[in-house]
């Protein structure tokens, strides 16, 4: 089985849609040229004229993809870096988002923004950010976000097959990351989670980049005796609220952890809803794991200082540990 | 008026002269859009009706010059004063009526309302609630008909507010570079909501298109041979595969922004020297004038037409309302594609 990481993964994704449906099209700036990471690199020689350089003219390319895939074509659509798709929110939050339901379902929306997030190498306050909760927030959309090379061509697929737009977020750091990846179609579904780890003290909920630093820190927790569950969401909208609320009924701990802004972030959403549905079961409140309520700034000590990594997720897991121990105490 | 007249008529200069049906049903869609309106204004008054609405009073000549213009298969694109297009290209009284009346049979079985009247299977891409909604999506659905091979074009309808746009330049430059087969068609109705267009806009509306190598004309907006005729013309270039084109419709609208507001912006005098160029009753003395019609023939258009209102009026006050149950309904579509493993 080819060993590809995340990049090399959804470019095999777009070559399996690509192939298997003419009605395919690509839209962004240089993807003929590869895209920003090599995640369209070759697509032009083998799909020519349906890879579309387009202008920087970030509300005009996604309105334009929503209008073409209202009309028959299944648009998939680079942003590059996900802090350039804000200039385009209008048309996303506006138009794709809003067309099937306020027309009576008359239209179907089918296309996939992909955007990459995250922090890499200080690249500082507009190309180091993390929106999903942004998305999240907008009704009809689907908002993936894949932590590994299997999921990322899996998930992709499933997305461009998806009749709905689709924010697929990539996140820079990991996506040289290798993993067995088959060739050919397969779909890993939408608003499906995946149980990476199992355990019996703390579930911690992630997705994305912290993900794989969720399964580190189950490492470093079960050396002191704490047995972490972690779970990755793979997909936030839909939420599979049903996997993270049976892990959690069982190992009565939360932690919840994503590398974007805590405040107001999906982490929030994932919390709340935890503590609705298990708050007399719970032995810690449910704890967050997220950037700091800052930009990201530039230098490398300053950019850790805002960011959270494994540490943080170690951190709340104890935390959460310890509290419960102390809330155990006082109820006897 | 006889063929040989028509024809004599279509040899003038260049002003080519659509068939008989089409002169009739232009006249019947224009009085139809007035009546229309102007029953939607009283209800709206009289809060009967919920939400917002935006009266499209004073500028028919527009939407309906230039629906007439397109093909059956071909599409547009609309906005917040949008009900004209949607008449204009074919949209049932009783199915909008229902629509503002937040109904169940409604164009968009309630979900939308005055500023979202949609119908896909006439070509009608929407009413839109944002100045400047449409171009990416006429953008867009011209893409799609390149790709797709047919020859649907798309005429995109938006007021001189929408033309300060980001997506107007970048609309026009994406289709412009791609000879897609799409039409500008910009209602200068004078005001952005109550700004006066002089104070917001620099140069000429027509000569926006020109650094893009897009023809630009400005016709009388209330004049719908004038505009039928420039859209057929920017339909033929479009159709050719030479690209879009943009056409500056000057008009007016005789009633507010939105009903029901108070209009300190401009005098009673300006709106009665308007109201002189009525787009109706001038084209109603065309046909007079050409034999096509006489008063009482456009008087009987009047009452079919107002009676037509009225019994949508009935049929929606008739209609029942969505089900709550429903309000989440069409979210999201559950389909997916043919090839999909799910």
């Amino acid at each position: 089985m080819p060993y590809l990481s995340m990049g090399q993964a959804t470019n095999d994704a777009m070559r399996v849609a690509m192939r298997l449906d003419p009605t395919i099209i690509v839209m962004g700036l240089d993807i003929r040229w590869g895209g920003s990471f090599g995640q369209f690199r070759g697509l032009y020689d083998e799909f020519g004229e349906r890879v579309i350089d387009m202008p920087i003219s970030e509300e005009l390319i996604v309105g334009a993809a929503a209008g073409a895939a209202s009309r028959g074509l299944r648009t998939v659509v680079s942003m590059s870096f996900v802090e350039f798709s804000m200039g385009a929110m209008d048309e996303l939050v506006n138009q794709a988002a809003k067309l099937r339901y306020m027309f009576g379902g008359q239209a179907k929306v089918p296309m996939v923004l992909r955007c990459a997030d995250g922090t890499i190498r200080s690249a500082a306050a507009q190309h180091s950010e993390s929106f999903e909760a942004i998305f999240a927030h907008v009704p009809g959309l689907k908002v993936v976000a894949p932590s590994n090379a299997y999921d990322a061509k899996g998930l992709l697929i499933a997305a461009i097959a998806d009749d709905n737009p689709v924010i697929y977020l990539e996140n820079k750091k990991i996506q040289p990351t290798k993993a067995e990846v088959p060739e050919g179609l397969y779909e890993v579904p939408l608003g499906k989670a995946a149980i990476r780890r199992e355990g019996s003290d703390v579930t911690i909920v992630a997705y994305s980049i912290q993900a794989v630093n969720a399964a580190q820190a189950a490492d470093e927790l079960a050396k002191e005796g704490i047995s972490a569950e972690v779970i990755d969401l793979r997909t936030i909208v839909p939420l599979d609220i049903d996997t993270v609320l049976k892990s959690v009924a069982k190992t009565k701990r939360a932690v919840v952890a994503h590398e974007a802004w805590t405040f107001g972030g999906f982490g929030a959403e994932l919390a709340a809803q935890i503590q609705e549905a298990l708050f007399s079961e719970l032995n810690a409140p449910v704890m967050r794991v997220g950037a700091r309520h800052s930009h990201i700034p530039f230098a490398p000590a300053l950019e850790r200082a805002i960011v959270p990594a494994t540490e943080e997720i170690v951190a709340a897991a104890r935390r959460a540990v310890a509290l419960s121990g102390q809330t155990m105490q006082r109820a006897s | 008026m006889s063929q040989g007249a028509m024809k004599e008529a279509a040899q003038e200069g260049d002003r080519r002269l659509p068939s008989l049906d089409v002169l009739f049903g232009m006249h019947r869609r224009m009085v139809g859009i007035r009546q229309f309106e102007e029953r939607v204004r009283t209800d709206y008054l009289a809060r009967r009706m919920p939400g917002f609405t935006h009266s499209y009073v004073g500028e028919e000549a527009v939407a309906v010059g230039g629906c007439a213009a397109l093909e059956p298969g071909d599409l547009i694109t609309s906005t917040h004063r949008g009900h004209g297009h949607a008449i204009a290209k074919g949209v049932g009284f009783p199915a909008m009526m229902a629509e503002l009346y937040g109904k169940l049979p409604g164009a968009c079985a309630g979900r939308g309302g005055s500023m979202h009247i949609a119908d896909f299977s006439l070509g009608m891409l929407g009413a839109n609630g944002i100045v400047g909604g449409g171009f990416g999506l006429a953008a867009g659905a011209a893409l799609a008909a390149q790709f797709l091979g047919n020859r649907d074009l798309t005429l995109c309808f938006f007021g001189d507010g929408a033309i300060n746009k980001g997506q107007f330049h970048e609309s026009i430059n994406f289709t412009a570079l791609r000879r897609l087969p799409v039409i500008f068609l910009c209602e200068n109705n004078q005001f952005a909501q109550y700004t006066a267009i002089e104070r917001t806009t620099a140069g000429a509306l027509a000569d926006r298109g020109t650094p893009f190598g897009v023809p630009g004309a400005e016709v009388d907006g209330n004049d719908v041979l004038a505009v039928y005729q420039a859209v057929r013309t920017a339909a033929d270039r479009a159709r050719r595969g030479e690209g879009p084109s943009l056409i500056i419709a000057n008009t007016y609208r005789f009633y507010g922004h939105n009903v029901g507001e108070a209009v300190p912006y401009r005098s009673e005098a300006d709106v009665a020297e308007r109201r002189k160029r009525d787009p109706i009753p001038r084209y109603e003395a065309w046909l007079q004038a050409e034999g096509l019609i006489d008063a009482a023939g456009c008087a009987g258009v009047w009452e079919e037409v107002t009676r037509e209102v009225d019994e949508s009026v009935a049929f929606a006050l008739a209609a029942a309302d969505p089900d709550p149950a429903t309000a989440m309904d069409d979210l999201y579509a559950s389909t997916r594609a043919a090839w999909s493993t799910q």
